[in-house]
């Protein structure tokens, strides 16, 4: 368990507090600008180049090279701003979460009490 | 005289907005949630006939970024947009405001020392759209109520204490008290109740811990409001912690209350809620 967990000390749970914020506020301040469709577009044309105009780390980099979720909550990131990064991925809230749970999406869905309601 | 006439609880779990979008109320995976909102939607039509709507809500980025994020904020405007969230803007009308209203809220609630972040534009997410058109229903182009928009700071801690939140209510309840029209104001918490939406917890809900919070917000809400974020948190999953905005509401409200309407339905990754209440005696929270 990281430094930052055992500030909570809650099992698999990365409260969104000022170190973690601090920490991913590169990555959170560029997956807020892409809830402009002129920005969504730049970001795919070129995914480097949007990185690099934000300066994220290389471990964030990477992390949002391997859509690994999270790996980037780990880092800082917080979902309310890389849902929007998962919308210009076309990753979405539940298989992002399957993901983090570390399971298939159809298992994730099997835990569900009516899993049509997406 | 200025009163408060309806107290509501709910989710704003943005999946009921893009299912409201869709026109999934006879959807089975959907229909009894938008069921269970109508006996509420109709008591406020029928019986409550509210002026205004103070709705305390959380922004969710769209508005507030967190170079600057408030802990608490009020709109005190005489509109207020939908907000365009990244995926398109939701097809609602704009609401109206009441600046009369929110200036003398805006007055009264720092002479009581709550000093908020004043808004003259703000953009409204769903946090605040997603309870409004299953309460109240939206017209072409208007809404049968003016709105007052409350944020809280319930996404980077630190957030303010459950007891904090109860006390804003209890300002409120004194601010609306003094305003000298006779307005007829409901108050709206929304957020939760159980989920988390980060870490290998994603998708924990706590259904018991749901339905003792929709008892005990009516019957016992200082205990509630004594809580700590970390002891809701690990109960109702990290983003869970934003119950605290129920508080403001029950603030809000008489000592005693009498619950109309209760209804909840956990189908995905929240446990979805919404509870109606009005006061009972005059005696304050």
């Amino acid at each position: 368990m990281s430094a930052d967990q055992d500030r909570w000390g809650i099992p698999g749970t990365y409260v969104f507090d000022l170190n973690l914020s601090r920490k991913g506020y590169a990555v959170n301040k560029m997956c807020n600008s892409l809830r402009y469709a002129e920005n969504r577009e730049a970001y795919l044309a070129d995914e480097e180049a949007y990185m690099a105009r934000y300066n994220l780390s290389e471990e964030q980099k990477q992390a949002i090279r391997d859509r690994d979720w999270l790996q980037l909550t780990r880092l800082g990131g917080n979902l309310f701003f890389f849902l929007k990064l998962g919308a210009t991925l076309g990753h979405g809230l539940y298989p992002i979460g399957a993901q983090m749970r570390g399971e298939s999406y159809e298992d994730f869905l099997k835990t569900r009490n009516v899993p049509e309601a997406t | 005289m200025a009163k408060i006439v309806a107290g509501i609880g709910s989710s704003h779990v943005p999946s009921i907005g893009r299912a409201y979008d869709q026109k999934k109320q006879a959807d089975p995976a959907w229909q009894p949630l938008f069921d269970g909102y109508e006996p509420v939607k109709r008591w406020l039509e029928e019986e409550v006939k509210a002026d205004v709507v103070i709705l305390v809500y959380n922004d969710h980025g769209t508005e507030f970024f967190l170079d600057r994020y408030p802990t608490f904020a009020m709109g005190v405007a005489d509109s207020y947009q939908v907000a365009d969230e990244g995926y398109g803007k939701r097809p609602l009308p704009d609401f109206p405001g009441d600046a009369s209203f929110s200036e003398h809220l805006a007055n009264s609630l720092v002479a009581d020392e709550f000093d908020m972040t004043l808004c003259q534009e703000m953009a409204l997410d769903h946090g605040f759209l997603t309870a409004m058109p299953l309460l109240w229903e939206p017209g072409e182009n208007e809404w049968p109520v003016k709105v007052v928009p409350l944020l809280v700071n319930v996404i980077q801690h630190p957030l303010p204490t459950g007891q904090r939140c109860f006390k804003l209510g209890q300002a409120l309840r004194r601010a609306v008290e003094s305003y000298p029209e006779d307005l007829r104001v409901a108050i709206v918490g929304t957020g939760g109740l159980s989920h988390q939406l980060n870490g290998e917890r994603f998708g924990l809900i706590n259904e018991e811990w749901d339905k003792a919070w929709l008892q005990n917000i009516q019957d016992d809400p200082k205990a509630l409001a004594q809580l700590s974020h970390k002891e809701v948190m690990t109960a109702a999953g990290a983003e869970g912690g934003e119950v605290i905005m129920w508080l403001v509401m029950r603030g809000a409200m008489t000592e005693q209350v009498k619950e109309r309407h209760r209804f909840y339905y956990a189908p995905m990754t929240t446990g979805m809620a919404v509870l109606a209440l009005e006061n009972e005696g005059n005696t304050p929270a």
